[in-house]
């Protein structure tokens, strides 16, 4: 039951990631992202990670996405509008491509299955245990990445702030 | 999963779709109501005694109007708009406890549709979804006035959602859990996390103002600027879903409201009357008292609405991000400052 689940909303998420890349319009294509980001949410469901699940659909879907959304509305891009790109660029474009699809393929080579992590704890996703285990065993990296998100916001408004004395 | 397991729930769900809807379709008539009664004139009082018909009436004339889709919009985006807002309007109430548990000719049944243990973030997520119906619906009309609407709605929407987070960062900080059941079980009696949180409660009330659109905050549908804003293409029942989405947001924000910081089914000499009445109608009062909690914040809502006058754009971004937030992260330092006294006396 659970593993034909996971298989439904695998096969959606790769769907609607392709549907990303593929679709004309840039609005439809951020349309797409919510949407895979919404099975990517049912993915961690599956996973009994409620709090993950919930954040990533608050975070994700409610915040970030609706920037993204946000910021593309005011552009109104169009076929018309579109920068025509030169033929260099697109042999530039495919050789990384391709150099891409050989490290990929080299790698998956020298991969081998080594024994898939086993859950310890069933209940790890729910927010008491994340919490603890959060600020307890992995307090340093957790307050880290705190610090490199404060100073990514710091650098945001620094280089907001700078275009009124240029002007 | 039992079979009468299920169909507890189907009912339970039912009921719940249900009365949102008949709430949602008699505020329409109170608010017009009210907005009659504090501008000395009578209100709809034509259809059926004292107006009572009159939702079903409006509701009737939306849906035989001609529908409307404008040439150059995007057809399918035009439509997934008001689905949108009426579809994240209605699955909010998923989680709100309505009761506490009564018994049924023997088997215990709670009055909750699910009780996930991150309750209240789900309100959260499916409140910053919201935005999304009122976003695609403006834009795909494809008229400037739309947009600046819907552009208006996303940018107050994640602007009010954070100090609405940080409120909410200070409740959990005296609750100690998630879940919107164990924190109502918490406020038993007179106990309401109000009286714990007054600072914290002021601000969650004013952010859902603006998560709901409503005046002083209604900015994406100014009609003064933006024509009707982000609904001035739609027609029919899809501008009625519109119309709906906002009332049954009003709705499911009131009982949000009334369930984290009221108290929610509580209320005092709870005990003596759930002795007297016994585990079905005892349960059934307290259920009850919930929704008299809701209608008041439905009245506030309302009587805001009718007093306050609309604020201007940048003071709505002002009001947002340079009063609410430092407040809200004071009261955290406060509230964490306090819970340590306490706990250490």
């Amino acid at each position: 039951m659970t593993l034909s689940l996971f298989y439904l909303v695998a096969f959606l998420s790769i769907f609607f990631s392709l549907l990303v890349i593929f679709s004309k319009n840039p609005v439809h294509s951020i349309l797409y992202l919510i949407i895979t980001f919404f099975t990517f949410t049912i993915h961690y469901i599956l996973l009994n990670a409620q709090f993950l699940a919930i954040v990533n659909f608050i975070v994700y879907m409610g915040a970030i996405l609706v920037l993204f959304l946000f910021v593309l509305m005011l552009l109104n891009l169009n076929k018309d509008s579109e920068p025509l790109k030169s033929n260099l660029l697109k042999i530039i474009g495919v050789i990384g491509g391709m150099c891409l699809l050989v490290t990929l393929v080299g790698s998956t080579k020298a991969l081998h299955l080594s024994d898939p992590v086993i859950l310890q704890a069933q209940n790890l996703g729910l927010v008491k245990n994340l919490g603890k285990v959060l600020f307890s065993e992995f307090l340093l990296p957790f307050e880290v990445s705190s610090i490199l998100l404060l100073s990514a916001m710091v650098g945001a408004v620094l280089l907001a702030k700078r275009e009124p004395n240029n002007a | 999963m039992e079979l009468a397991f299920v169909i507890e729930k189907f009912i339970l769900i039912t009921v719940v779709f249900a009365l949102s809807l008949v709430v949602a379709m008699y505020s329409t008539l109170a608010e017009r109501k009210i907005a009659a009664f504090l501008q000395d004139r009578v209100g709809p009082n034509r259809a059926g005694p004292g107006g009572m018909f009159q939702p079903l009436a409006d509701g009737a004339k939306m849906f035989f109007k001609e529908e409307i889709i404008p040439e150059q919009s995007n057809k399918f985006l035009f439509i997934a708009g008001p689905s949108l807002a009426i579809l994240t309007a209605c699955i909010g109430s998923a989680v709100i406890p309505w009761g506490d548990t009564i018994a049924i000719a023997g088997r215990i049944v709670d009055l909750q549709v699910t009780d996930i243990n991150v309750g209240i973030l789900y309100i959260f997520g499916v409140v910053s979804l919201g935005v999304y119906g009122v976003m695609i619906g403006g834009w795909a009309s494809n008229n400037k006035f739309s947009l600046m609407g819907a552009i208006r709605a996303a940018s107050q929407n994640i602007s009010y959602e954070i100090p609405m987070g940080l409120s909410i960062i200070a409740l959990l900080l005296v609750t100690n859990t998630l879940s919107l059941k164990e924190i109502t079980a918490q406020q038993h009696g007179w106990h309401w996390n109000v009286w714990y949180q007054p600072l914290g409660f002021l601000l969650f009330m004013i952010c859902s103002f603006a998560e709901t659109n409503r005046t002083p905050f209604d900015l994406p549908e100014c009609e003064t600027e933006l024509v009707g804003g982000y609904h001035t293409e739609y027609s029919s029942m899809k501008l009625g879903f519109y119309l709906f989405a906002e009332y049954i947001n009003m709705f499911i924000s009131s009982a949000v409201m009334a369930t984290l910081y009221f108290g929610g089914y509580n209320y005092p000499g709870m005990d003596w009357v759930n002795n007297m009445l016994g585990p079905l109608w005892g349960p059934l009062v307290g259920v009850a008292v919930l929704f008299l909690k809701i209608f008041a914040f439905i009245f506030f809502f309302m009587w805001v609405r009718w007093t306050v006058p609309r604020f201007r754009y940048d003071q709505l971004m002002n009001l947002g991000w340079k009063v609410l937030i430092p407040l809200a992260i004071a009261n955290i330092v406060i509230t964490g400052i306090w819970i340590t006294i306490s706990d250490r006396i």
